[in-house]
């Protein structure tokens, strides 16, 4: 058994171990939390396979993220909104399967942005929310609690203390487009997941617009991933 | 197909009115009826002088200046209704009143026994006239709601054939369907006849008005008719209020069933249908009282059935033998759908129909902090620029129903859509390999190559691009003509931007990020 695979297998004892409450730690999750669906390319890095109810997810400033974490959940009817980001794209939303009539748009909360998350947080499962403003611990911890006890999850652009797992875009890649001609036609992506929960990142491609492809499979996950994801599991 | 046909005597508040206060007054007499302050109904003297509908009092002051005036009575208006139904039912019985002035029946019997729709309409118009109705007016058509538009088509008697309902109803503006907040709403948009709210696409009428929305433009389209035999409502959707003390105030009686009116009309919409015909009992301590089917042309909702209950309940005074049962007082009020009408066949939306309630009310709170504004939701509408084609709606308003939405629009732009649209172009440069800024040389070509472009205020080399797409918006109007050109780039860090050309300056339209 490998150095890695050692501390891989010792992090899924110390989570299991926390998740049946052997081991006390204020501000974690409830291992019974339910768990919102991802689609599979992103179910798969995430740590625990979809998003956990509770939690907050950091993710950049990347659109084509958002639209694909809001996809799977709204439709399969579950409430959304999006807070504080005015040029989120309707169309694309849509067409990457976003079902608009479960999604509620807050577009400017101005300086009351903390205030409009925490009475979304009450009864909408997914918040997404650009901050107009630096958050301090204290009112993450807050909304944390608000969040953990209505099973709501919050994907914020930008930093975020406490944060379940941070989702960032690597390499994009374009097809269709030339020196003056053709039509962008479909773009890929890397997406690396960090969780203070798996260890190492694990990283994957995902189709970030344009149609979906078969080709892509396991093969471009990278063999850590697989990896983590066997003794993650037990 | 159920042939129907509706009686109805025009400016009924007013000859409930007149009726009511003797024949003292002239047959010339200028009337009018108001609520709070605007007409509800005048008399055809106050018509001929100007007065209208909706007018203020004091512009109907103004207009004849000899006007009598008096106050809405509802009570006033059934006490009078009911006894007239009462006595043209021996003629033709099943006779349902849809509210007072107005009053339907299946035709079928009636047209066997008097040889014909004709005959028996005008058998029945010939009985109201012998009572002093002059005005009296019927009409016959495939389901009630076509059959009320024809008796109000100025005709004594109008026949619309069998299939004919949609072509009879297009003409007719919006206004018909009765339902205030839509029709305005449909004029706004340009949609000002039955026929062009018809011709809407259901699913899409359904999704932006609910199923109430939808079963109006189910009767639009003349589709009232399609129901070949009403369906058998479940009998587990009647509800029953006892009163215990019986309670003999006519407000008492309809405040106590305001719950259960909801209760009522809830139990339909869950199981998506909408009664049209609704039997309502009146029930004494002593058992007897008051029983009677009222009509609907679209369907009842809460407020509609307390009003069917009031009126049944100051008609009941006229009838000897109910006002009898009823002296001490009503102690039990029983509503029963008589007919039922699908209402659409998909889950209702968000709109109009059932949402969440917790949702709602988190939703109002934030419209609280920010107003109203402040929430909204969206949908796709018409247009070529992406900005555009997002249809915003605040939370809780009905979205505008938009003809646009699924039409090809040639110059739109092709998926992938980018994720990313300000709301506003971003202002922004592009330069060429020199340095100097990228133009248009004539109509469609680019007087030299892209190399850099300025995002977040800084220059991006950009790899990949295509263009120009031009963009041409109301090409058929000189003066409103917008000529713009579209671009795709990719900059050197993998992100892909739409960027927009017009008059001479560079912006951001959209991001692919």
């Amino acid at each position: 058994m490998t150095n890695a695979a050692e501390v891989a297998q010792l992090r899924a004892r110390i989570e299991h171990a926390e998740r049946t409450g052997r081991i006390g730690r204020s501000g974690r999750i409830a291992a019974d939390a339910p768990v919102l669906p991802a689609a599979p390319e992103l179910a798969r890095l995430l740590p625990d396979r979809g998003l956990r109810t509770g939690g907050a997810y950091a993710l950049g400033r990347s659109g084509a993220l958002l639209t694909a974490l809001l996809a799977a959940p709204s439709a399969a009817g579950i409430w959304c909104a999006v807070v504080g980001i005015p040029e989120f794209g309707v169309e694309a939303a849509r067409d990457a399967g976003v079902d608009l009539a479960r999604i509620a748009f807050v577009p400017d909360p101005g300086d009351r942005w903390l205030a409009v998350v925490g009475a979304l947080a009450e009864s909408i499962s997914i918040v997404a929310v650009r901050p107009s403003g630096r958050v301090g611990d204290a009112e993450a911890a807050r909304l944390a609690a608000r969040l953990r006890e209505r099973n709501a999850v919050l994907l914020v652009q930008g930093a975020w203390p406490l944060a379940e797992a941070r989702l960032e875009i690597e390499r994009r890649e374009w097809t269709g487009l030339g020196a003056g001609h053709g039509l962008l036609e479909r773009c890929t992506a890397g997406v690396r997941v960090t969780s203070r929960r798996t260890g190492a990142p694990r990283r994957g491609r995902i189709v970030l617009a344009g149609r979906p492809s078969v080709a892509l499979g396991t093969r471009d996950v990278l063999p850590d991933l697989q990896d983590a994801q066997l003794t993650a599991v037990g | 197909m159920e042939r129907c046909l509706v009686l109805w005597l025009p400016d009924w508040p007013v000859t409930a009115l007149v009726r009511a206060r003797g024949s003292t007054v002239p047959d010339d007499a200028p009337i009018a009826v108001l609520a709070g302050n605007a007409v509800v109904a005048c008399s055809q003297a106050a018509r001929r002088a100007g007065v209208r509908r909706g007018m203020r009092r004091r512009d109907a002051h103004a207009r004849a200046p000899g006007l009598r005036i008096a106050a809405e009575d509802p009570g006033r208006d059934a006490r009078e209704f009911l006894p007239v139904v009462d006595r043209v039912e021996r003629l033709a019985p099943g006779l349902q009143i849809i509210r007072p002035g107005l009053a339907a029946i299946r035709i079928r019997g009636p047209a066997r026994y008097y040889g014909g729709e004709l005959p028996a309409a005008e058998e029945l118009l010939g009985h109201l006239h012998a009572e002093g109705f002059a005005e009296a007016m019927a009409g016959i058509a495939d389901g009630r709601f076509t059959a009320e538009q024809a008796a109000r088509s100025a005709a004594p008697v109008r026949i619309v054939p069998v299939g004919e309902a949609a072509a009879f109803l297009g003409p007719i503006p919006v206004e018909a369907l009765g339902d205030d907040d839509l029709a305005r709403l449909l004029v706004q948009l340009g949609v000002r006849t039955l026929g062009e709210f018809a011709a809407l696409g259901a699913d899409h009428v359904l999704d932006r008005f609910g199923p109430p929305g939808a079963h109006l433009h189910a009767l639009a389209s003349g589709r009232d008719s399609r129901r070949v035999a009403p369906r058998e409502p479940p009998p587990e959707l009647a509800r029953e209020v006892a009163f215990e003390p019986p309670l003999a105030i006519a407000d008492q009686v309809a405040f106590g069933i305001r719950v259960a009116a909801e209760e009522f009309v809830a139990g339909l919409v869950a199981r998506r249908l909408a009664c049209t015909e609704l039997r309502i009992e009146l029930i004494g301590p002593d058992g007897g009282g008051s029983e009677r089917v009222w009509a609907h042309t679209s369907s009842f909702d809460a407020a509609a059935i307390v009003d069917r209950v009031r009126w049944q309940l100051d008609g009941a005074s006229a009838d000897a033998r109910s006002a009898e049962a009823l002296a001490e007082g009503v102690a039990t009020v029983r509503l029963a759908p008589e007919a039922v009408d699908p209402i659409g066949e998909h889950e209702p939306g968000l709109f109009g129909g059932v949402t969440d309630e917790r949702v709602h009310h988190a939703l109002s709170r934030v419209q609280a902090i920010l107003g109203h504004r402040g929430v909204l939701t969206a949908s796709v509408g018409g247009g070529r620029r992406l900005a555009e084609r997002t249809v915003l709606t605040p939370w809780g308003d009905r979205p505008p129903a938009r003809a646009d939405a699924g039409r090809p629009w040639p110059g739109s732009l092709p998926p992938p859509l980018p994720p990313l649209v300000p709301r506003d172009p971003i202002p922004t440069a592009v330069e060429g390999e020199d340095g100097s800024p990228v133009r248009m040389m004539d109509r469609d070509r680019l007087g030299g190559r892209p190399a850099r472009v300025r995002i977040d205020g800084a220059f991006r080399r950009i790899v990949e691009w295509a263009g120009p797409w031009p963009l041409i918006e109301h090409g058929w109007d000189p003066t409103a003509m917008r000529r713009a050109h579209r671009f795709q780039v990719v900059d050197e860090t993998g992100s892909a931007w739409l960027l927009l050309l017009e008059d001479g300056g560079w912006s951001i339209e959209g991001g692919y990020d």
